[in-house]
């Protein structure tokens, strides 16, 4: 029985590995088009602010150098076969190597991502099963509003609020980045970067709660009208023992699932939050690479949130298969 | 003294009809039942004549959108809300009808310990398992895993192992096979003999018949007739009511003749005896009124014709 489900788990991870590859190639293959079409000149970023210096034939010789000026599916080889042996290129706007830019950026991000997970995943779900709990009270009534109200809140006008409030008014924060400005990179304390770190991941937090709540408030109110919470209440159960005998087991099962299908959500979201806080996140260099035409890193950063959406989500179906004994066990009667 | 009584018990759904138009569903009217200790009360009629509705209602389970009135006494007293709280799964134990009642996510061995009141759970549940028959290692395993015999028999359990004084059994029945049903109602009869009582909800005369010590016929959420079971053996003169009557025809053991028409709908009840459309006993008057549940012949019957 045991060998069997393993080999199941192999199969399954073999069958999603494949899905990830395909998706790779073709996200690979459109964003390459994507930016091949879109107005951005290499080169021009490139020189930038050098443009008046370089004239036509030099232009035509990094063209020609860079491998420009050639047939666009033999670029695309060109670049495929480097990314397939680890060589994203090197990043316009830094300087350095697009994996080293990604990987830096993204430990930032990955603090300030996971902080905001874990708060609004853990905040949502209990005031989701809150208000689920007390349907139709003010309790319920208060969490759904604020859920609706923070729901319909773009992220970046929330972290502008929580800006003006927390680090201009009440200076409790700094205003914005990621360490303290005019101290040496050997100087900055953990609780520097912890203290960098909150206001971002509040914002997110916050925003992110409402789903989450909302999410788990619906769920829950399907699991309390169910015949077996039915019948658990006819055999004396009630509140708090109902809850966590029946309640909790059936509504974190999908939520769990959810929080880990959420992984794309959370990059979106921690997009415009970093951009607001000037918050040296992967999210930043997005943009970032987005505005001054970095193609390698744009690119390379493509690739990575495909694999970090896709990781997510794979968790979730894992979570699921692992957690719930109706696929994890099959039949044995 | 009666152990539990119902007395005019109706039932009424709200419900919204195009937009905000409120309208109130009567699914159960005027419904008189009494349970003594010691008996087999069996309950009978047509689905969607109210019968699990009842079980709901004299648990207090109902949702939210029902409205109750009438009186449920139990032990004397009237079974006030708070007070069903109270005595839900102490005093009065449910047998639901599907493996759906079941928590899908936890083991049933563990589902039935939590309704042991008192004592050694996991003893007592063991105990109940064996006697009906169902494996050790059933009680590690989750409901999807049952059999639908399987799943009968564990929820069969719940009521067994819970100590209390009624046990309202919602079609325990189907989808046993005889052996289980017999042992199933072996120990119904067991547990009426140690002064407790049992409502048996069922749509299975024949089972009814063999264990039951009064049976209760509904008809549209009502009580059309409360008799002795031997009233139901033999041949059907004892019988008060006509829809009785024409139920006990329609067994295959007696002249299996189906009864004409259908229940009417809660929604559109006639005015008069809810069983008149199809009844062939009918006067002018039956349309009338609906009939007051009388006692006759050490029985009741809902019906100005009986005799």
């Amino acid at each position: 029985m045991r060998k069997w489900i393993d080999r199941k788990l192999v199969l399954f991870i073999l069958w999603k590995g494949l899905r990830m590859a395909t998706l790779l190639v073709a996200i690979c293959f459109i964003s390459f088009l994507l930016v091949k079409n879109s107005p951005i000149d290499p080169i021009q970023a490139y020189i930038g602010a050098d443009m008046l210096k370089v004239g036509p034939e030099q232009r035509a010789k990094i063209a020609e150098y860079w491998g420009v000026d050639q047939p666009i599916m033999v670029q695309f080889m060109h670049w495929g076969s480097a990314v397939l042996s680890g060589d994203l290129g090197t990043s316009m706007i830094y300087r350095r190597p697009v994996i080293d830019v990604i990987g830096e950026r993204f430990l930032n991000s990955l603090a300030l991502m996971l902080s905001a997970w874990v708060v609004s995943g853990v905040i949502g779900f209990v005031m989701g099963v809150v208000a689920a709990m007390k349907k139709g009270t003010w309790v319920d009534r208060i969490i759904k509003w604020y859920c609706f109200t923070l729901a319909s809140t773009p992220t970046f006008w929330m972290g502008l609020l929580i800006l003006i409030v927390f680090a201009v008014w009440l200076q409790w924060f700094p205003v914005g980045m990621g360490v303290p400005a005019g101290v040496l990179a050997e100087d900055v304390t953990l609780m520097d970067r912890i203290q960098h770190l909150i206001l971002p991941a509040l914002t997110l937090s916050i925003v992110g709660v409402a789903n989450v709540a909302l999410h788990t408030r619906q769920k829950m109110i399907d699991v309390l009208a169910s015949d077996y919470v039915l019948f658990a209440r006819a055999r004396g159960e009630q509140g708090f023992m109902l809850f966590w005998r029946h309640g909790l087991r059936n509504v974190a099962l999908p939520a769990i699932t959810l929080q880990f299908a959420a992984f794309s959500e959370l990059f979106g979201g921690a997009v415009l939050a970093e951009q607001v806080f000037s918050y040296p996140g992967l999210g930043q260099a997005t943009v970032d690479a987005g505005l001054r035409g970095d193609v390698p890193l744009l690119l390379g950063i493509v690739i990575f949130t495909t694999m970090f959406v896709f990781v997510g989500n794979l968790l979730a179906d894992i979570s699921y298969r692992v957690l719930d004994p109706r696929t994890r066990e099959g039949r044995k009667a | 003294m009666s152990i539990l009584e119902v007395k005019n018990l109706s039932v009424s759904f709200k419900q919204y009809t195009a937009g905000l138009k409120q309208t109130n569903h009567k699914v159960i009217s005027s419904l008189n039942v009494t349970l003594e200790a010691g008996e087999i009360l069996a309950v009978v009629g047509a689905s969607g004549s109210g019968k699990s509705l009842l079980a709901h209602a004299i648990l207090g389970i109902l949702p939210s959108n029902a409205s109750v009135s009438g009186v449920i006494t139990f032990e004397g007293e009237e079974l006030t809300s708070a007070r069903q709280k109270a005595v839900r799964g102490k005093e009065i134990a449910l047998v639901p009808q599907s493996v759906n009642f079941l928590d899908p996510l936890m083991h049933v061995g563990s589902q039935v310990r939590t309704s042991v009141k008192k004592g050694d759970a996991v003893k007592a549940q063991r105990a109940v398992f064996e006697r009906l028959h169902l494996r050790q290692e059933v009680e590690q395993m989750y409901p999807f895993q049952l059999s639908g015999g399987m799943a009968r028999r564990t929820l069969l359990s719940t009521a067994m192992v819970s100590g209390v004084k009624v046990i309202i059994a919602d079609e325990p029945t189907p989808g046993l096979d005889p052996v289980v049903i017999k042992e199933a109602l072996d120990q119904f009869r067991e547990f009426a003999n140690q002064g407790c009582a049992v409502m048996l909800i069922t749509h299975d005369i024949e089972s009814a018949l063999q264990i039951a010590d009064k049976i209760a016929v509904f008809y549209a959420g009502t009580t059309v007739e409360i008799a002795k079971v031997e009233d139901f053996l033999g041949q059907s003169e004892a019988i008060r009511h006509p829809y009785s009557k024409a139920l006990w025809r329609a067994l295959p053991q007696n002249d299996f003749i189906p009864i004409p028409g259908s229940q009417p709908h809660p929604s559109a009840l006639p005015t008069g005896c809810l069983f008149a459309p199809r009844c062939e006993m009918a006067t002018p008057e039956c349309w009338e009124a609906q009939p007051d549940i009388r006692n006759l012949r050490d029985g009741m019957v809902r019906c100005i014709h009986a005799t």
